[in-house]
Formats: C-alpha cells, structure tokens, sequence
C-alpha cells in the first residue's frame, strides 16, 4: 500500500516523471492500435527508430521537421507562462513566413544582412499579428482564444490573396517566387550542389550524407530564442511584471504593473516567436510560400509541444525533438510495412494524446481553480 | 445539557500522524468526538486543523495512525468511504455548481429520476424543502447559486451534506466568509442539528464562537495535540495561551499622542462599484499624520470603493483626494504607491500577493523595477533575495525561506509578508483593508501592533474593518460609513458597541440630513 502511493506520488508529483509516463503509454497503446490493425508493433517501432537514427541524413531531417515547432512551441509557452492561451501561433507562422518570403525575394541586400532584415521584418510582423489578439483582449476584453483562431484563417487568406498576386507568384505554379540566395540560411547551399562540392563530399560519406538534408541554422536559432525566452521569463523586470500578470491580474494590478500593456507585449513577444518559425522555414527549408488549401499545422503542433514540454522553454526543445522525430519516422513503417497512412497517423495522434491530454486536464483544472478561487474572494 | 449525554464515541482519530515530505503537518494527533456534541477544533492558522479533517475525510492519507467511526476501525482511502459511513464536510471555499440551482446542486450525483433516466425536479424540490424545514436551514430550491448570498450558499453545502445521509459534520472555518448576522444564523443551525442527533465537528480560530457553540474544545498547535478542554469550564484567553503557547493580549496597547497635519483629504467624492450604482455618494474624510482612524461599517457600505478609489483601481466619477496637499484623483496605481500611500489590502490572496510568485519575488511586487532590485530591465536576485531575508527576520514569516511560494503559506504569514512590504515602503499614509480577516489572535495581536507602530512614528493610517472590536481597540478616531457616506465621526474613548451600531445600521448621526 504505501509503496504503491509512493511510486503513483513520484510519478505524479514530478512533471518529467509524468511527462516520460505519458509518452511510454502512448507507446503502449499505439502497439495496440498496430496489433489491431494486423502490423507487428515491434517491428513497427524498429522502423520508426531506425528511420530517425540509421542515418546521419535522417537525423537531419529530423531536426529539419522538429525546428519550427520547438519555436511555434516557444510561442505558446511564453503566453501560457504570462496566462494567456495562444492559438494564434498558426496564423503568426503564416504571416512571419509571407513576410520573410516578400522581403526575402524582392529586396536585394548583402548576405547575412539580407537574412537579418528578413528575420527582423517577419518577427516584426508577426509580433504585430499576435499583438492584435492581446490588444483586442486588454480594451475590450475579447478572449485570446476566440480572436487568435479568427486572426488564424484571415492568416490564411492573406496569404493566398498576396501569394496569387502577379510579380510575386511563380507562372505556372501554386507558390511564390524564391527568396534570393543572400536570405538563405541553409548550410553550404550551393557549394554543396557545385562540382567542386560533390567532388570533395564523396571523400567524407557522412557529411556528405548529413547535408543532403537541408541542414540550416535554424536549429542553433531556435536553441538561441529558447535561451532568450527563458531569460526575459526569469531574470528581466518585463518578464517579473509578465509572470505577475499571468498568476494573478489583481495583484499585479495593485502593484502598480500595468496589466493591459503587459497582454499586448506578451503576445507580441508570442507572435514574433511564431512568425520566426515561419521566416526559419523559409528561410531555411521551403525558400518561399505556397497558396494553402488548409493549415499546415505547426502553430497547432506548437501547442501540443509546449504541453509536453510543460510551458517551458527548454521542456520545448525537447518536447520539439519528440514530435520532429514522430513526424519524420512514423510515416516510414508504411512502406517498409504496408501500413496505411492513416494507421501511422493514430499511432502519432495516441502518443500525442496520451502525453498531452493529462497535462490539459491538469491546466484545465488549475484554470478552474483559479477562476473558483476568484469568485470565492470576490 | 439539553438532553444530549456525551457518551457514544463516533469519531475516535488515534496517533494520526501526517507527513508532507518531512514537515509534520499531523504529529501523533487524537481526537475523540461523542455523539450530538459540537467539538470544536482550535489552533493557529497552519496549525494542521484541516489536514487532520482532510484525513478524516479521505482526502488525505495518514502517515500513520488509526481513525475508527462508530466503534468501527475505519480504513477511509477516499472521500466516499467516508460519506458511506455518515461523515459531511463542508469547506472553507465551497464546491458548488454556480449556473445551477440549489436543488440541483445539493442532489447533484444522487439524482432520482422518473424512470428511463428524465430528472425528477419535483421530487428533487420537495426533497430539499423537507430537509431544508427539518433543520430550519432556510433556502431557496429554485434560486441558482451564481445569485444567492454566501450565507445561503453555506446552508446550501451543508444540506448537501445532509441529504447524502451524514450525521457528522465538519465545517471548515465556516464564518470566515460570513457577516456577524449570517454567524447568528449558523450558530442557531448548529444547534438545531445537534438537538435532531447530529454531530459537529468545526475548525475555528475564533475563539468567541467557541464560546458561544462548541461543547468541547480540541486545541493543536503546529501539528501537535495540546488539549481537550470542556467549553464551559474554560475561558477566551485560555484557549487562546493554549493555542499560541504564549499569553496573549487582547488589548491594544497605545499611548495619547498629538495628531499632525493632514494627509490624507477625500472632497465630495463619488464612485461607481462594478454594477455601476453609485458606491461612494458624496464622502468627506480626512486623516491626519500620527492618527489611525478607523472606519466602521456594515459590509457592502462602500468601503472597498472607496479604498480602490483612492488607490487608483477605481475610476473616480467626482470628487477629489489630496495626498500631503496634492490631488492624487484618478493618478495610476503606481504613481499612487509612489507618492507614499501603501496599502494592506483587503482580500491578501486575490490583490496582496501573487500566490505562484515566491516570497522573495512578492516582495518587491512595487519596486522590482527600481534600483537595487533591478538595474536596466534585469533583475538582480541576489539583492532581492538579501531584502526578502531581511522582512522574513523582521516580521517573523514562518518558515524563513525566501524560496517558498506564497501559497504555500499559512494565512497569517502571507499577511505578514504583506504588512513587511508595505511597511518597508516607509508610506505617509499607510491603508489597512480589513487586515485580520481570517487570522488567528496571535497573528491579530502582531497586525495591530505594526498599525500603531506606524502612527507611533507619526504616520497617518486608514483603517477599515468590518470587525467592530478591532476598529473600537485600535483606531483614534472612528468614521462610521453608510451608504457610501460618513455619517459620522466619534472619539474612539467616547464611543461604543451600541452607539456605532446604530450609526452602522444607518439610524442617528448627526450628518445624515445631508
């Protein structure tokens, strides 16, 4: 009896313990899903791990797919951690990855200064984008949630209105024209494409296998902002009066705090982050944007990675690298195995489920906590 | 006495020891509780009174120890064990469905239904009616909870209680949130639920009600077992030296002092509360530097607007407030605070502190952003860390670690890091909101302490309470407030109970033609 409250204490109590838990029983289930479906759960594992690990280029990959969502991941947490809900990431990955193909293509700059333009505009934006939720919420009160779901879709079409536009379209195509080689951040790319390149690349195997992927800095960036988030969370006067207002508005409203400014400039501050995201992978990855039919769904993954990484900057990192890694390999046991898509899909979707779902119900209930405890003194 | 004998156990706690990591919120604690008694359970406030109720109830395991209900060892894991075997408990912050109505509330999980699952409402009304009758727990079945007072909604839990077949009840600081006519009322129940055979179990500090309900009297201090004390043959200050350990002083010490100029000037002033009715009509006030005056009122009168108003959270509609002759009307919060007006405010867990934050970081909620405690938006933790040690040493905030969060502090020790940081401000004028709400003597004692200390440096001070003793022991001078004006102004050596009740009430006083 009291071994078994102490093991479900320790699990419980920590948020790492949880979390691992959590990820270990999606894993568990999603073999039952497998073994329903007629697929050997093992082997299927095998695959995924060896899809991820076997080669230095899937590695890459994997840390291709897992950048943009450690920092769309970033964006949410930073608002969660301030007491607000971004579902906006979405559309202010949109808005960030428009902006940076616009100035990306049509500028012409020096490199490195290009890309730095690129990154300040799309951030700019974006953090614009994210400001108009918190401003909308700060004067008249309007839920973050509701106007961040509504800003997401006039994403959308903003973005397949100016994508359309003549000059910026690619003739004959769906997607905009590049950006210019001088915004590029994707590692040695035309050196590695050059004769001399391949030349010198067959002699080292391994890198050369590590930059077929598009390697780019993103990764180094994401890991920078992830250090930065943590810092104005934790050491800065901003992120003292942000975290005051996201635990308790009337208390840091008697404090003096200005609790309106601190809604705009934390999802500013959110906004800028997933409008990164999207400059990073263009940037980095597409080098330009495409007219879109739905969400692509890395401001959404955001949420779910910064739940698994329980609103935390470095939980994200890791949590990031997680869902990067079930991305990139779970859709690897349909041809090595004939399982269909959708299969891989409900085995992505359980362990997402499994990880994520205990941790919403948790900030369910100490959100409803807190709006009981309101109410009980007021 | 009345009938009742005292003589069949049901609630036997032995050696309850109950351990939270290594603090020892429970240390080998007993307790027996007879039939149709009303036992009171006293101590300070982070003394362990709940937890051990907690464990009773099965919300919380023992460490160790043994609790037998009925002359029957009890092993009671969860909640529902304990309700199986009659036990109620009805907590400080009630668990209610708001949007719902009081029937539906008090049969909610029990609900009996016509047949193919359709809710039977009548039954459900006529249920709780009977019930409500029996006890003389009066409520409405049909009012949603959202629109009743508090005082009802306390009713509300305990015939929830009832109506799931407990015959012993525990009520968890139950006048905490109650007015002194809503006391009344609940001290009538708790008889009449005694006379029909029930038993009652209540945490308290309170030691007048102790008095005034309890038969017995079990007192613990920080997690130890002291005593079990039959009311009657016991008085206040030796349940209170039993509770705090120490004698303890009800009086206010202070000495005759010579008032200064004027600080604080409130002209004409209006303000609107949240339903836009006009709070405060029209108050006059002044307060002078080495004064505390103090302002009496029934609650709901207008006092927190009228010290949200002068603390700038509050739009000012007229009117005018001076602060050392400058009008501060409609300044922000911060320029307020900085103009040398701190405030103990009125509710410590919804504007004093944020819960989540640690000590160290609530207390610098109003200057984190100045020099030492930060320089160029960066935050200097060590310096922070140095002040919060200094306050928790000066003010004898238990335990003495900066590092803990605010809530995880007992009520008296979140108000004292409170009264530290504003204190600390050295402010002209200091307003204290009903500063010992909730608190135990000890803690009470230390608050009126700080509140002379203040004017004993000739620093003015606002005090408004709820609590007619408190404004009778510590104030010079005391504003009786009704309806959103003073009505009138007394020496507190000349006045008295009866004559500030009926101010209070709105009956007498000489400005109230105007």
């Amino acid at each position: 009896m009291k071994t078994k409250l102490k093991l479900k204490e320790k699990l419980f109590s920590g948020n790492l313990g949880f979390t691992l838990f959590s990820i270990v029983i999606g894993f568990v289930v999603g073999a039952i899903v497998l073994l329903i479906a007629g697929f050997n759960p093992l082997e299927a594992y095998s695959v995924m791990i060896s899809g991820v690990f076997s080669r230095p280029k899937y590695i890459s990959w994997t840390i291709i797919y897992a950048t943009p969502i450690i920092i769309t991941g970033l964006s949410v947490a930073f608002a969660f951690r301030t007491g607000l809900f971004n579902i906006g990431a979405e559309g202010q990955y949109i808005i960030g990855s428009l902006v940076a193909t616009a100035i990306g293509y049509f500028l012409k700059l020096p490199p490195v200064i290009h890309f730095i333009f690129v990154f300040i505009t799309a951030a700019l934006a974006a953090g614009l984008w994210g400001a108009i939720a918190g401003y909308l919420k700060a004067k008249f009160g309007v839920h973050e949630v509701i106007a961040t779901i509504m800003l997401n879709w006039i994403a959308l079409y903003l973005n397949n209105y100016f994508v359309m536009l003549e000059g910026f379209k690619r003739p004959q195509s769906e997607t905009s024209y590049e950006i210019q080689n001088t915004a590029s951040i994707t590692i040695l790319e035309n050196w590695k494409y050059s004769d001399v390149g391949r030349e010198w690349l067959s002699n080292y195997p391994i890198l050369k296998d590590i930059l077929a992927a598009p390697v780019n800095l993103g990764f180094l960036i994401a890991i920078l902002l992830a250090i930065l988030v943590w810092y104005i969370l934790n050491k800065t006067t901003l992120g003292y009066e942000l975290r005051a207002v996201g635990f308790n508005r009337h208390a840091a409203e008697y404090g003096g705090i200005n609790v309106e400014k601190s809604m705009v400039i934390s999802m500013f501050i959110a906004g800028a982050l997933a409008g990164i995201a999207g400059a990073l992978q263009v940037t980095g990855v597409t080098k330009s944007v495409a007219i879109l039919a739905a969400m692509e769904g890395y401001g959404f993954d955001g949420i779910a990675v910064s739940l698994i990484g329980s609103n935390t900057a470095f939980g994200s990192i890791f949590s990031g690298l997680l869902f990067g890694m079930l991305k990139y390999g779970g859709p690897k046991i349909q041809p090595f195995l004939r399982a269909p898509s959708e299969v891989v899909n409900i085995v992505i979707g359980t362990i997402v489920f499994f990880v994520a779902i205990p941790k919403f119900i948790r900030m369910l209930g100490s959100l409803m906590n807190k709006k009981r405890g309101e109410k009980n003194v007021g | 006495m009345d009938g009742r004998n005292f003589k069949e156990k049901v609630v036997e706690m032995k050696n309850i020891t109950k351990m939270f990591g290594d603090f020892k919120a429970n240390d080998n604690i007993n307790l027996t509780v007879h039939k149709g008694e009303v036992h009171a359970l006293l101590g300070e406030n982070g003394a362990g009174k709940t937890t051990l109720m907690n464990v009773l109830y099965g919300l919380y395991q023992p460490t160790s120890g043994e609790i037998y209900i009925k002359g029957k060892k009890v092993n009671v894991e969860n909640p529902n064990v304990a309700i199986e075997n009659g036990i109620g408990m009805v907590h400080q912050h009630f668990m209610l469905v708001e949007p719902f109505t009081v029937a539906e509330n008090i049969i909610l999980g029990m609900e009996t239904t016509k047949g193919i699952g359709v809710l039977d409402r009548d039954k459900a009304i006529e249920d709780v009616e009977k019930l409500s009758e029996q006890y003389g727990l009066y409520v409405d079945p049909n009012a949603k909870i959202q629109d009743i007072t508090v005082g009802m909604q306390q009713r509300v839990e305990i015939l929830k209680a009832l109506y799931r077949g407990a015959d012993i009840l525990i009520l968890d600081e139950p006048t905490a949130v109650l007015t002194p006519q809503e006391i009344e009322d609940l001290i009538k129940i708790i008889k009449n639920l005694t006379n029909e055979g029930k038993t009652v179990i209540i945490i308290t500090h309170k030691l007048k009600e102790i008095k005034q309900v309890a038969d017995y009297c079990t007192i613990i201090r920080r997690g130890k077992y002291i005593d079990t004390v039959k009311v009657s043959e016991t008085t206040e200050e030796e349940l209170a030296s039993k509770m705090v350990g120490r004698e303890v002083s009800f009086k206010v010490d202070k000495e005759e002092r010579e008032t200064g100029d004027t600080v604080l000037k409130i002209d004409n002033l209006v303000v609107r509360d949240n339903r836009n009715i006009k709070a405060v009509d029209g108050l006059s006030l002044e307060v002078k530097s080495g004064e505390i005056l103090g302002i009496a009122g029934v609650d709901g009168n207008g006092q927190s607007e009228l010290i949200e108003a002068i603390t700038g959270l509050r739009e000012v509609e007229s009117g005018k407030v001076y602060f050392n002759s400058k009008d501060i009307t409609n300044k922000t919060p911060r320029e307020i605070i900085d103009s040398g007006i701190s405030t103990i405010p009125e509710d410590r867990q919804k504007r004093g502190l944020v819960l989540e934050f640690t000590i160290a970081e609530n207390t610098v909620l109003e200057n984190y952003d100045r020099e030492p405690f930060s320089r160029k938006g960066i935050l200097n933790e060590n310096k922070i860390k140095e002040y919060a040690k200094d306050l928790i040493k000066k003010f004898d905030v238990r335990p003495n670690n900066e590092k803990i969060k605010a809530k995880a502090l007992s009520g008296g020790n979140q108000q004292k890091v409170i009264i530290a940081r504003e204190v600390s401000n050295d402010p002209d004028l200091l307003i204290a909101a009903q500063p010992t709400r909730g608190l135990d003597v000890g803690a009470i004692e230390f608050v009126h302490k700080s509140l002379v200390e203040q004017r004993d440096k000739n620093k003015a001070v606002l005090l408004v309470s709820l609590e007619l003793d408190e404004v009778l022991n510590v104030s010079d001078r005391i504003a009786v407030i009704y309806e959103g004006k003073i009505v009138d102004i007394i020496d507190a050596e000349e006045a008295d109970e009866k004559t500030l009740g009926l101010l209070m009430a709105g009956r007498g006083g000489k400005r109230n033609e105007n």
